[in-house]
């Protein structure tokens, strides 16, 4: 990063006219059987055989900055997750380009656990999978599994996953992810769940992660959370930018836009 | 938007981008970068196989014992069908042939199954792909790593089956090393292909049992192909010979079993068998690098 004069605004984030498109295979509208999937082959030539392309992202532009919380809303499917996934370079565009200064992260370890495994070795799986190295897991692995607080109620942690309740999972989850401090952080919401103290905990230590991060997004559908954390609001409305400002101007608008 | 003017206005993305060193997000890095990442995530490969490995047998009452139970349940059907009711040995003795059977078996699986996750490497774990960085190459990678271990496995049964048809461990045992090293070689440049074949074409996963079991047969997993082609031009059995599975599959026999002389074997057999691991491992290391900024893409 070069160095800036003071009062310039440095921007970490460029997303210029992304559209990130989905092809669904097998999912034409009529009939499934095998024989209108062979007949939709033979008569489709070329690229559209039995695809059905779902537009999620259209032309999104935008400029963020370092230090900023930048919250994202929007319904249901409205494209939120898709372009946090695209900005984090996870999710190739169609068309549009996304620059970013370092490696932007998604907080989430999910998929890369196994619930056949023990929980122990879940924690030094998913630390590896984010690219720890094993002695920064060794190092934080106490701090994981005292922070899940799943061996509050007897050695949970040397049992498989699955036999946790799906609150311990979840706990589990969310304190394997918030181990790794972040340069550029995106948050999906509901990340915090579990209890009510388990809760406070999550979102206390992800408060924690944004002071650390330079920048920081948030998908979130509790317009709580985001009026606590964001100073400005990204709101998606059918895959595209309705409107972009500050936190207040844009929920006032959102919530008149959702009837609440 | 309130923002205060600032000096960046007027400028396009590009121009923005480069003015404050901004990198395009999710680009393909150079071929020598990548293999540096990938050899980042050495721990992260190995861990990842393994884990694999023992979740597969986690639910199961006998556990890990499933992991010699069921190659040498695999022998046992295989002797069966082509030892006992098919005869499929053509002269050769009781002693050469259950074991050369069985070694067969083994090697080619060990083949067939890196083939089979390489192809649902990436398509069948998307979600991982689409949460997290790593480069995609370490999953083929793991999936092939993960076939290495399970063969370990089979090979402790491999060696009762051979012990007990009277080869007994002799310096020449050791030649399964280098031999399976080349065969891990090959396997997992076979998997990078079809990894990156089977993100584009998720299809691959119901077509591919039926290639893979007409190579088998193809390859003298349970007959001797100088044998069994002694009628036929000398061509089709060459051709059938120099295709890497035959080789490796001949190679460990030759290691393990004592009357599987070399006189079984293709000449310059060693020098094919390096050939085809450096050429599909570099050859497919590169072809699945060239689509990494695409995997993942919905």
């Amino acid at each position: 990063m070069a160095e800036q004069a003071p009062g310039t605004r440095v921007p970490t984030v460029i997303a210029e006219d992304v559209h990130i498109v989905y092809r669904v295979n097998g999912a034409r509208t009529g009939k499934g059987s095998a024989t209108a999937a062979l007949s939709r082959i033979v008569k489709r030539g070329g690229e559209e055989r039995g695809v059905r392309k779902v537009h999620a992202v259209r032309g999104v532009s935008f400029v963020a900055h370092r230090g900023e919380a930048i919250g994202l809303i929007g319904s249901n499917g409205s494209g939120k997750s898709t372009l946090l996934r695209a900005i984090a370079g996870l999710l190739p565009p169609e068309s549009g380009k996304v620059y970013t200064d370092g490696q932007p992260s998604l907080l989430g370890v999910n998929a890369a656990l196994m619930n056949d495994l023990t929980g122990e070795r879940n924690i030094v799986l998913g630390g590896l999978a984010m690219g720890m190295s094993r002695e920064q897991i060794k190092e934080r692995y106490q701090e994981i599994v005292d922070f899940s607080g799943i061996n509050e109620k007897g050695d949970f942690v040397t049992l498989p996953m699955r036999t946790y309740s799906s609150g311990m999972q979840a706990r589990l989850r969310f304190s394997i992810a918030a181990a790794k401090d972040h340069d550029v952080l995106m948050i999906d919401e509901a990340l915090a769940t579990g209890d009510a103290k388990f809760r406070k905990r999550s979102e206390e230590r992800i408060r924690e992660l944004r002071r650390q991060a330079g920048t920081v997004f948030l998908v979130s559908h509790s317009n709580k959370s985001i009026r606590d954390t964001c100073d400005r609001v990204l709101w998606l409305e059918r895959g595209e930018l309705r409107m972009d400002g500050p936190t207040e101007e844009v929920l006032r608008e959102y919530e008149k836009f959702s009837g609440k | 938007m309130s923002a205060p003017p600032s000096p960046d206005e007027g400028l396009t993305a590009a121009q923005l981008a480069a003015k404050y060193g901004l990198a395009v997000s999710g680009a393909r890095p150079s071929l020598r970068e990548y293999l540096g990442r990938l050899w980042g995530r050495r721990h992260f490969i190995l861990a990842f196989s393994q884990a694999k490995l023992t979740a597969q047998y986690s639910q199961a009452k006998l556990g890990q014992l499933w992991q010699v139970a069921t190659p040498l349940l695999n022998a046992a059907v295989y002797f069966m069908i082509f030892g006992v009711i098919l005869n499929a040995s053509r002269g050769m003795e009781k002693e050469v042939y259950i074991p050369f059977l069985v070694t067969g078996v083994f090697v080619f699986t060990f083949t067939q199954s890196s083939v089979m996750s390489g192809v649902r490497a990436i398509s069948g774990n998307l979600g991982l792909v689409r949460a997290l960085h790593f480069p995609r190459a370490a999953l083929p990678i793991s999936f092939a790593l993960q076939q290495l271990q399970q063969l370990l496995y089979s090979m402790i049964v491999l060696f009762l089956v051979v012990i007990g048809f009277g080869s007994y461990p002799d310096a020449s045992w050791l030649l399964i090393i280098p031999a399976l090293v080349l065969q891990f070689c090959f396997n997992t440049g076979l998997a990078l292909v079809f990894a990156r074949a089977g993100a584009k074409t998720p299809d691959l996963a119901q077509l591919m049992p039926f290639v893979m079991r007409t190579w088998m047969y193809a390859s003298g997993v349970m007959f001797s192909i100088p044998v069994f082609l002694a009628d036929k031009p000398q061509w089709m059995a060459s051709v059938l010979q120099w295709n890497p599975a035959a080789i490796y599959m001949d190679l460990v026999r030759f290691a393990l079993i004592d009357e599987y002389g070399s006189d079984y074997l293709p000449q310059h057999v060693w020098a094919v068998a390096g050939g085809w691991a450096v050429l599909f491992a570099v050859g497919g290391f590169v072809y699945f690098w060239q689509a990494e900024e695409r995997y993942g893409r919905g």
